[in-house]
């Protein structure tokens, strides 16, 4: 079998459409990823038992489900309670609710490892236990929280390509169009492969140049 | 009961079957510096702690200015918002210093009047200034706790606690995790605090301190007030046996 360039030559740019949509729901399910598993993280420190218990449910229920069901029970179970989306929208939802719950926990366990004396500090001055999360707790774990929390982002790229389930275009869907008329996976799987490694890469320069602008102490 | 300040009743602390502190009673007078003394192990760090509800003694109860500390009289957990601010009222100390390690020492020392007595920024700030300046680290208010000595570091923690002007600072062992060089300033500090009148509450090593600084030693042994008095008193003639045998083994 030939190695068919011409044909790697068509797909490069109908790959980049596909790209593209990854990119964007990747980028807003990382916000909500970021923004809902931050908030889990900090009510999962919470001082009410039952806001604990739920967050721990949630957790338990994302870490305990494959996310292909999960993107199934966002696209077809939603729209049983009335709430019909769009995949695009559905996509964002369902990656981003999954990674939320990965990084409650990363969050949980960040602020758990800083030091016991410093919120006891806290504590002595008069701080309440949200301050003491807020201003004490939080920023002093971000320096361990950061690389979990983006080998969880590189899971949530990886993760999207599961969203051509739901015929999202995204970037897997638009090369198995692509080989559904030109048959030639080897060659539209490995240009991929290529796309997604080079995406992760970003992602990953990123995270190491957040890393160290994180101050140490 | 005027110009009482704290006031500790019968407190009692056990940790699993063994009891760390057993009826210890402690009053604290308005301006008075009042030294803990006792072999380690003895309770006296346990006994300090409870004094602001860090540690939640199992039996007794503290008083600040006549209110109830951490629990009401039928024994029930103060709100989370009213034990804050009880707490905001005592300063603390710590043996390790326990700076907030992300902040700079004027941050750290301006945190608590912006954060939780609702100062701005511009105030908290200039409070944090004067405080740093009183216990000499005008130098040093924007370095890191990591780039700070350990005496500084525990400069800074007073500087900390005053900033909050609180009724009373309770010192754990302030000078234990100091190289020795290092004791005199912090020492040195104490004790302009104590000639200034704030009211105190030390458990230390540093006898000599005892010696000049406290109106009253109180020993502690085996999680009991075994005596208290005046340091001439405690030092010179010991009425109990066992403050004897403590004060030989510091060979002073």
């Amino acid at each position: 079998m030939m190695f068919d360039w011409a044909l790697v030559g068509k797909a490069v740019p109908l790959l980049a459409a596909g790209l593209l949509t990854t990119a964007k729901i990747c980028s807003l399910a990382m916000l909500l990823g970021v923004a809902l598993g931050g908030l889990l993280g900090l009510a999962s420190l919470s001082r009410i038992a039952p806001v604990r218990w739920a967050v721990r449910g949630y957790v338990d229920f994302i870490r305990g489900t494959p996310l292909l069901i999960q993107i199934f029970l966002v696209y077809f179970a939603l729209p049983v309670i009335g709430l019909n989306l769009p995949e695009f929208w559905a996509g964002v939802l369902a990656l981003g609710l999954n990674a939320a719950g990965f990084i409650a926990e990363i969050v949980r366990a960040g602020v758990g490892a800083v030091e016991r004396g410093q919120a006891e500090a806290a504590r002595a001055i008069g701080m309440r236990h949200r301050q003491i999360l807020w201003y004490i707790l939080l920023p002093q774990s971000l320096r361990t929280v950061v690389p979990p929390a983006t080998n969880e982002l590189i899971t949530l790229v990886k993760g999207s390509a599961l969203l051509s389930v739901i015929s999202v275009y995204e970037l897997t869907r638009a090369g198995q169009a692509i080989i559904a008329v030109h048959f030639a996976p080897f060659e539209i799987f490995l240009l991929i492969a290529l796309y997604y490694y080079l995406t992760i890469s970003v992602l990953a320069w990123f995270s190491r140049w957040l890393e160290r602008r994180l101050p140490v102490w | 009961m005027t110009g009482i300040v704290l006031e500790a009743r019968g407190l009692t602390k056990r940790f699993g079957d063994r009891t760390v502190l057993s009826e210890a009673s402690l009053s604290v007078r308005e301006g008075e510096t009042v030294v803990i003394i006792g072999p380690s192990g003895s309770g006296k760090t346990t006994l300090l702690r409870c004094l602001n509800w860090l540690e939640m003694p199992d039996g007794g109860e503290v008083l600040l200015r006549g209110e109830r500390i951490g629990r009401d009289a039928g024994g029930r957990a103060l709100a989370e918002a009213v034990l804050a601010a009880q707490r905001a009222r005592i300063g603390f100390v710590f043996q390790r210093f326990n700076l907030f390690s992300h902040l700079t020492a004027l941050d750290n020392v301006a945190i608590g009047p912006q954060r939780v007595q609702g100062l701005s920024a511009s105030q908290a700030r200039e409070r944090a200034v004067t405080q740093l300046a009183r216990v000499h680290l005008a130098d040093h208010v924007g370095k890191r706790p990591n780039q700070l000595s350990g005496g500084q570091q525990q400069r800074v923690a007073i500087a900390r606690a005053l900033a909050m002007q609180p009724e009373l600072i309770l010192f754990d062992e302030p000078t234990s995790a100091l190289d020795p060089e290092l004791v005199t300033e912090v020492v040195d500090v104490m004790a302009e605090l104590a000639a200034a009148g704030m009211t105190m509450v030390a458990v230390t090593h540093e006898m000599r301190f005892a010696r000049g600084a406290a109106d009253r030693v109180v020993f502690i042994d085996e999680g009991v007030v075994v005596e208290a008095g005046p340091p001439q008193q405690i030092f010179d003639q010991p009425l109990q046996e066992r403050t004897r045998r403590f004060l030989s083994h510091l060979h002073l």
